[in-house]
Order: C-alpha cells, then structure tokens, then sequence
C-alpha cells in the first residue's frame, strides 16, 4: 500500500445526495484521489466493516460521516470511525443538524412503524409485522437487525466530531475547500464551520431590492404569489426565506433558481438554534402593532415547524415534538 | 405517606424599567407571591430571544413569564413590542412541539403595578400547578434508547 494518507466516506441516514456532491467535484476528484487513499467507501467501493476494524487507531487522516443518526448500526460504525480516525467531518446538513430525516423527531418509532409496516394503503401485511432487532426462524437461523430509534440525532449528539461541512448537499465549492484546507494543513480552530459565518442575506443577488425596513401583513407560499420579480427579497413580498438565519458560502444556488433559502446551511455562529433565530427575525418584520392584529398576521402561516426547522429540528433547542 | 404537591417552576424574565420595579414594589408593599416564581432581569422585554424561553423549558421550566412595559411605554420605544409579536409566534410552536401553549405568558406590568405583579404571578403559579409539570429532559430522554 501506499503511504499516502488515509480517509473513509460514510453514510448514516441520508439520502445519497452527499456522495452525489463528491462525485459532482467531476475532475477535481482526481485530484483528491492522486493526494489520498479512500479506504472505506461502502456506497461506491467494495470494503467491509471488518476492513476498518482492522485499522490502527488514528490511521485515518480523516473520516466524512453524512447523515444523522437513526439505527443503532449506524451508531457503532460512527464511533469505530471515531476510534480509526484523526479527524471526523461531518458532512452535510443531515450530519451537522439532522437534516429533513430529522423531521421526523416529530414521530417516534411506534407512530413511524404504525403508519409505515400498518397503515399505508397499498401495504400488504395482514400479520401487522414491524421490524424486529432478533428473529429466530426454526431454532436454526438467529437473525439480527439493527435497532430503529425513537429520534434522529445528528452526529454530534454521538460522537465528538471536529469539523462540519453544512449543505445539502455542500456545494461544490465548499467542498474543494475542505479538502484543499486538510492537505495543506491550513484548517481552522477545530470545531468550526467550514463556510463563512455571515448570513446568507450578506451575498445574496437580491439583497439590493431589500428595503431597509420590511413590513409585511400577511405570509405566503411561493406558490400563491403571481407577480413574483426575479429580483425582489422574498421576505419583502411575505415569503419565508431562510436568509437571515442561514450561513452562506452555498453560492445562493437557490435564490439564483427564483426559491427562497430553506436554511440548509445552518444557522451563522452566533445561532444556537435556527428556527428561532428565524422566529425572531419574522416577528419583527410583522407590520401591525396592535395586540388583536398580529395573530392574524400569524394565522397565515399555518405550519412553522416545517419551514422553520426543515433542517434542523433534531439540533434545536427542544429536539423533538412530545409524544403523549 | 402523603402525596406531596406539585410545585412549578416558573421563570419570569422582567424588564429592568417598568416590570423589576413592579416586583421591588410588590415586595416593599410586603405582597405575597409565590416563590415558584423565578425572577431573571433583563434590560428590555424586547432582549428576551425565544432561545432563553425554549432553553428554560429544556432546563426544568415548567411555565415561562415575560413582563415588559405597556405598550407605549417602553424606554426603547419599540421592544415590548418585539416581545409580542415574538410571543404570539411562538404559542403555535409550541404547540407543534405539544407544548400547552399556556405555559408562556407575557404581561404588562408598570413600575408602579406591585399588585398587579403579585396578582399575574399567583395566576400563572396556579395555572402552571392545573397544567402539572412539563419535564422537557425525561420528554428527551425516554426517547433515548441509545446508551450514552
């Protein structure tokens, strides 16, 4: 083997997309792959757990973990890699926040498996099996499934983790970034946040049509909003945009495409908790000041968990809806 | 042995210039309320960020007060009304997180209103007593299959 150094990709629950954003490098992969050795790759390349087991401690320069953490598989092959590696990255919004998996802290495992293995029409399951951790099958196969649990947390509510990579998935740019700061040594204080700290809002294309004061009277969708300028500030025209709460450094590819930001990002470093920072930023641009207005200047917002916390609800202050 | 009471724990975040000195005035006035009733001064109704009224909540709180000046009043024009509009946003949060959306309450109180201070503090004592204790940590933890 070569004496280059080493690193692993892993994935937890995620949907792929943070694989897709390091083969989307296209040619600067090669790059990657002439400055380092990938040992541990399971969607792209054959290796096995047992292949990391056998690894000396530290003798990965640095592991990129993506996903937040849903099954009890994923948590001990996050903490071996912890063990295996110099440096673990979280990579991606559902690693760093829990991500849009992390939606579903508003379930627990009973409701989940009630509507998925139970409820869904087009489910053929009279016996109502869910899964199961064992099973036994004639006393002669012991079957064994890793356990589902009741939150998704992200990576690290489970382990110690050094640097995160926000996004989903992390641009392009954002990327190379990383990788380039790793081989020339040249990372931050660890613990950072590998992409500028100043809000969205600072770059954004449009943020010459933001008034200095927004005042809005009601919400709405983009959807239900007809005349909608290319380069008018989505909070102007009452439309949640994510901007003020979110980190940037994605290259505002979202606002480039006619949407609001959705916060995949992350909140900025003064943030502990995005939905809330964004909270406070829609309460003050609400118009009315009247005690019987504001409610129905709210009353047109008729889900705030969802916009809110799209990535970030297993990373907020409350972690998850309570189940009665 | 007895059942013993439930006793709530109530953070009140009171602004330095009209509601503090509504609760100094309750006191010299020798008012009763009810010691459940944890004061925190702040400068302005307007500083309390929604993340010190959910951090409370995830630390024990079991009913969170925010007291600020009259509207009109406020010795920054404009912060009390901050605190409303923040406070009418986060009643449906919470109660997407299925918290009862009356554990959190927010009044005016002047500098001059010692019983109205004690009275609003007797009623969200007894409120939060009826609602009973909200256990953010053990709603985290029984969930947390997980060793950790």
């Amino acid at each position: 083997m070569s004496d280059k150094p080493k690193i692993g990709i892993y994935w937890c629950s995620s949907c792929g997309g943070c694989e897709e954003a390091i083969v989307d490098l296209n040619e600067a992969i090669l790059d990657v792959v002439e400055a380092v050795d990938i040992v541990f790759w399971p969607v792209a390349m054959d290796f096995k757990y047992d292949d990391v087991r056998k690894l000396k401690d530290g003798e990965l320069l640095a592991s990129f973990i993506n996903g937040g953490i849903r099954l009890s598989e994923q948590e001990e092959i996050v903490k071996l890699l912890r063990k295996k590696s110099q440096l673990v990255f979280a990579f991606g919004s559902c690693a760093v926040m829990g991500g849009v998996p992390g939606l579903a802290n508003m379930n627990n495992r009973e409701s989940i498996f009630k509507r998925v293995y139970k409820e869904i029409e087009s489910n053929d399951n009279p016996e109502n099996i869910v899964p199961q951790t064992e099973f036994k099958l004639e006393d002669k196969y012991e079957l064994e499934l890793p356990e589902f649990y009741d939150s998704v947390y992200p990576l690290d509510q489970i382990i110690q983790v050094d640097y995160y990579i926000p996004g989903c998935a992390p641009a392009p740019d954002t990327i190379k970034d990383a990788f380039t700061a790793i081989l020339e040594g040249k990372l931050p204080e660890k613990g950072s946040v590998l992409s500028p700290t100043k809000s969205l809002c600072d770059t954004c294309p449009r943020k010459d049509t933001k008034p200095d004061k927004i005042e809005i009277e009601k919400f709405v969708e983009p959807h239900q909003y007809d005349k909608l300028d290319d380069d008018r500030c989505f909070l102007e025209a009452g439309i949640i945009c994510m901007g003020p709460a979110t980190r940037g450094g994605c290259g505002e590819r979202c606002i480039n495409a006619n949407m609001p930001c959705r916060g995949c990002y992350g909140p900025p470093d003064d943030v502990k908790d995005q939905g809330l920072g964004m909270l406070s930023a829609l309460a003050s641009i609400i118009k009315p000041n009247k005690e019987e207005e504001i409610p129905k200047v709210i009353e047109t917002l008729p889900d705030l968990i969802g916009p809110l916390y799209m990535y970030g609800l297993p990373s907020s202050i409350l972690f998850r809806k309570k189940i009665k | 042995m007895t059942e013993t009471k439930f006793e709530p724990n109530i953070v009140a975040f009171v602004c330095n210039w009209c509601s503090y000195g509504g609760a100094d005035i309750a006191g010299s006035m020798r008012l009763k309320y009810p010691a459940n009733v944890k004061l925190l001064r702040v400068m302005c109704s307007g500083r309390v960020d929604p993340e010190f009224i959910m951090e409370a909540f995830r630390r024990g709180a079991d009913g969170v007060m925010v007291l600020g000046c009259h509207p009109k009043d406020c010795h920054y024009i404009e912060g009390n009304y901050k605190a409303l509009k923040r406070f009418n946003m986060l009643r449906p949060l919470l109660d997407q997180f299925n918290i009862e959306q009356d554990r959190l309450y927010l009044d005016w109180v002047s500098a001059s209103e010692g019983e109205k201070f004690a009275r609003v503090a007797k009623e969200v004592n007894e409120r939060i007593t009826q609602l009973g204790p909200l256990n953010w940590k053990e709603v985290i933890g029984q969930h947390q299959s997980r060793e950790v």
